[in-house]
């Protein structure tokens, strides 16, 4: 039987929520299991609102879904805070009946399990930090969370600091089921996990690693950056990453500097890379604009939070999409890119370096907080199958030959030159230039640079991926997603289309240029088309509308989480003149 | 074509100064102190025997930033204030590779203040060459950060600067690079000596180059300058060059000639340090934990087995 199963840990950072959920996470998959995670903290390092979600299913899965089956409550903030979600069919396990801070009223249809994780923690084994663990254990006894693979994840995590550490774990997680055992002996639960499959050959990666691991793959070996949140993870883990591929990571003293490093690096003919989020996106325009004018190779990824200015730095938005496709002065084309899910993160990645060198131009790649964060199984990368695109170097030229950098050709792009091809020294300038790099502002030479810089980009929607798309011709409604929505997006148009619906959809991965083509052909064929995403303006729907003949409906939620499948759901049904809210499970938010 | 594993940074045959200028004609206006230090770099880069494909020269945005263009050697003429950290990035890319700053000192100093300590602290071997007019002239002669008090600036007061110059000798120091110099773009003897020494220097080498600005500064001239040089490092004046003390305070009567008619203009060393550079400590990085250029996946991907 197909098991679709979501834990929700909540409670205050710091006391082992996020953990509680990377453990569960990593049980379920080694119990051959799918599963896609959902995180959520505050800026503040200890203290606050935390949740970690787990979504469990023996089917592959499409997004984070649209709530929670159980929620584990570790203290009364988690509560209040998931009151309004305690529908019926749900389970709570909380920290009661002594030892919490907090006694739950009665919800109708919702299983209460009260499991004194404090007060065991406190007073029997005598050391807070098991809490997590013994509700953990409660988890294993109540679902058949497989225990094997639950300890032996444990294991692994702690046998670094020494079997004593393992063996309290496992002790705490033993109390918390026996108090089960011992007090709901009769318990009966709607779902349960099915019994184990054989582990997938499955490397697990959260969002941001996956980007790191895309990059190297890729062949980047250069990344500048500048501390941000939610960005600043994809340092992190290429610190480690590039002492396998001998590569350099820098931490800049400003954004500024991020990214005149790697146009620097790129320079010498080494792939190179940063990350930031909006405020960095904000302080490189400039440079952005070098490397265009100069056509120097940079991937920039953007893992965007809730702006403008400071904003919301660890919450969910897709407002960043402006500034990456329009933002710098003057005539500036580059690429923009978004990824959907950690799978994306990965080999989208490459692709951003593959375009950004065989365009000679910056590349943009927009994730987001949620997904940045976001952990999932995907199949082991095979290196042997990624197909990387190398910069065109240019050959020495013959002898009373000169080097012209910025040839112009047909195609807009012209080979480079680099440190150690002799003769091929020019120089790189943000300055209106000729061919040979000198600086030059008459008319001719002007219109000839711009078409160049622009030429380069005029195939490009027939040379990328093409997008894809679900559904068929003359379809009531078709829905365009980018970034993370898209995920949600799936799950929506598949329930739609399983309860008849005709619905549609596009993914388009590359968002600027304009996929103009596509994007025309899908709307033509539909009888709508909408847009949702996370920002209040409706950035794509407004660059579509730009740049082609279609005005799409916009549907836009600001809140700092990502829509649901749910909210897509209705939103359909809505627009197709449906009843909204007719599934069983209505849960509009994640909070 | 791929690119070579390491660069051969030298020449066999040594090249002229004139082998490393580029046929494009500078736009300085006549009389610049810049067209000294092209000059003076040239040369330098032909006594160093550097190979014109193997070098990189990097500058920012204003009148002395144009020089890249006009040298035959790599070159990123790159956005105002910037030019320090994109050197940083091609330096760290290719540690063998000679680069070489050339910027204004309001690029230095102003829009690019905060650019310029972490290279120097962090001891990366390349060197900084400010070209020190006191002025703004691209844009039509503003104050700068070394311009002295009452100077004429579009935008300064009605009555001149109101701001002490800020000391390029004493931040550098105390920002920590390990070469730090003075110098005057119309001694070319003294000018070829300084820059060959700070190309030389393994580590962040930084010299100031006063080069009188014939069109905005009307103070700080060649006409002002000349009676004035005085060589430090002659005379058993300043020859400890190790003595981080000793060199702070003789930075400190940099602009003594600002308030007595009588008190020299200083060029030589201030400052010059052997200590271990950043690209070595990053290869010990590298060794201890056995990177490579043919990486093993299977362990890249092992680690993130669930």
């Amino acid at each position: 039987m197909a098991i679709d199963l979501t834990i929700k840990v909540a409670g205050e950072g710091g006391e082992g929520v996020i953990s509680s959920g990377d453990f569960i996470m990593q049980a379920a998959t080694r119990a051959g299991m799918e599963v896609v995670t959902f995180k959520s903290f505050p800026a503040e390092i200890k203290g606050g609102y935390a949740l970690s979600q787990v979504r469990i299913s023996d089917q592959k899965i499409l997004s984070q879904g649209d709530g929670f089956d159980i929620l584990v409550a570790f203290n009364g903030e988690a509560y209040e805070v998931n009151k309004p979600l305690l529908t019926p069919g749900t389970i709570m396990v909380w920290d009661g009946p002594k030892g919490g801070d907090f006694e739950p009223e009665e919800h109708d249809g919702v299983q209460m399990f009260a499991v004194p994780m404090s007060d065991i923690a406190k007073n029997q084994l005598k050391n807070y930090i098991a809490k997590n663990m013994v509700a953990m254990g409660a988890v294993v006894e109540l679902f058949g969370l497989p225990e094997d693979s639950l300890k032996s994840s444990i294991h692994d995590k702690f046998i670094k600091k020494g079997q004593e550490v393992v063996d309290f774990n496992y002790q705490a997680i033993e109390l918390g089921r026996q108090w089960i055992r011992d007090n709901y002996p009769e318990r009966k639960v709607a779902q349960a996990f099915p019994a184990s499959k054989p582990q997938k050959d499955v490397v697990i990666l959260e969002g941001n690693q996956a980007i790191a691991v895309g990059a190297v793959m890729a062949g980047c070996r250069f990344y500048g950056a500048y501390p941000i949140t939610p960005a600043t993870s994809v340092g992190n883990h290429l610190v480690s990453l590039m002492h396998h591929v001998n590569g350099t990571v820098y931490q800049a003293e400003d954004e500024i500097s991020a990214l005149a490093t790697v146009i620097g690096a790129s320079f010498t003919g080494t792939k190179s890379f940063t990350a930031t989020a909006g405020p960095g996106i904000s302080l490189m325009q400039e440079l952005i604009g070098l490397a265009i004018m100069s056509e120097v190779p940079v991937v920039i990824a953007d893992i965007q939070r809730g702006g403008p200015s400071t904003g919301m730095p660890t919450k969910h938005d897709q407002g960043d999409l402006f500034a990456c496709s329009l933002g710098s002065h003057g005539d500036a084309p580059r690429i923009v890119l978004a990824v959907a899910d950690v799978s994306d993160c990965v080999y989208l990645t490459i692709q951003a370096f593959n375009l950004a060198e065989r365009y000679q131009t910056p590349v943009m790649l927009l994730s987001d907080a949620s997904l940045s964060i976001q952990t999932e199984p995907i199949p082991r990368p095979d290196i042997s199958k990624v197909k990387r695109v190398e910069r065109e170097f240019a050959k020495a030229p013959a002898e009373g030959e000169h080097f012209n950098r910025y040839r112009i050709t047909d195609s807009g792009v012209s080979p480079m030159g680099a440190p150690g091809i002799p003769g091929t020294n020019y120089a790189a300038t943000g300055l209106e230039h000729a061919e040979d790099s000198g600086p030059r502002t008459n008319i001719e030479t002007r219109n000839a640079m711009t078409e160049k810089r622009w030429r380069k980009f005029e195939g490009i929607e027939d040379a990328f991926t093409p997008i894809e798309r679900e559904g068929e011709d003359g379809d009531d409604l078709g829905i365009i997603s980018w970034g993370m929505t898209q995920s949600v997006t799936r799950e929506a148009v598949a329930r739609l289309r399983a309860q008849g619906h005709k619905v549609s959809a596009l993914y388009p991965k590359m968002l600027w240029p304009m996929p103009k083509k596509q994007i025309e052909a899908f709307a033509g064929s539909v009888k709508k088309v909408v847009v949702p995403e996370a920002n209040f303006q409706g950035q794509f729907a407004d660059l579509i509308k730009m740049r082609t003949n279609v005005v799409p409906i916009k549907f836009n939620a600001y809140r700092g989480e990502p829509l649901i499948p749910k909210e897509i759901e209705n939103m359909a049904l809505d627009l197709l003149g449906q009843t909204a809210g007719a599934a069983p499970k209505a849960r509009l938010a994640i909070h | 074509m791929a690119l070579p594993a390491t660069l051969n940074i030298h020449v066999e045959e040594p090249l002229k100064p004139k082998d490393y200028r580029s046929d494009i004609t500078p736009t300085w206006c006549p009389g610049c102190g810049d067209f000294g230090v092209v000059g003076s770099l040239a040369k330098a880069y032909a006594d160093q025997k550097y190979d014109p494909s193997s070098v990189t020269t990097v500058s920012g945005i204003g009148c002395s930033s144009r020089l890249p263009l006009w040298m035959n050697s790599f070159g990123i003429h790159s956005c105002h204030g910037r030019a320090v950290p994109v050197a940083v990035g091609a330096h760290l890319a290719r540690p063998e590779m000679p680069v070489v700053v050339t910027i204004g000192d309001g690029d230095c100093f102003s829009i690019g203040g905060g650019h310029i300590g972490p290279p120097a602290r962090r001891n990366m071997n390349m060197t900084v060459i400010v070209m020190d007019n006191g002025t703004f002239a691209l844009t039509k002669n503003q104050n700068s950060p070394t311009s002295r008090i009452g100077l004429p600036g579009s935008l300064a007061s009605g009555m001149g600067n109101l701001d002490e110059p800020m000391n390029p000798i004493e931040l550098m120091i105390t920002y920590g690079a390990t070469f730090v110099a003075q110098t005057y773009s119309a001694n070319a003897k003294h000018m070829g000596l300084t820059i060959n020494q700070a190309l030389s220097h393994k580590g962040f080498s930084f010299v100031n180059v006063l080069s009188p600005c014939p069109t905005y500064n009307k103070v700080d001239t060649f006409a002002y300058f000349k009676p004035r040089i005085h060589n430090i490092n002659e005379e058993g004046e300043h020859t400890d060059l190790g003595n981080r003390a000793a060199a702070l305070i003789k930075a400190g009567e940099l602009y003594e000639h600002h308030k007595r008619e009588d008190a020299p203009v200083p060029v030589g060393v201030y400052y010059e340090v052997d200590k271990p550079i950043y690209s070595e400590k990053v290869a010990k990085v590298r060794e201890f934990y056995k990177a490579t250029d043919s990486p093993r996946w299977d362990d890249i991907f092992d680690q993130f087995k669930p």
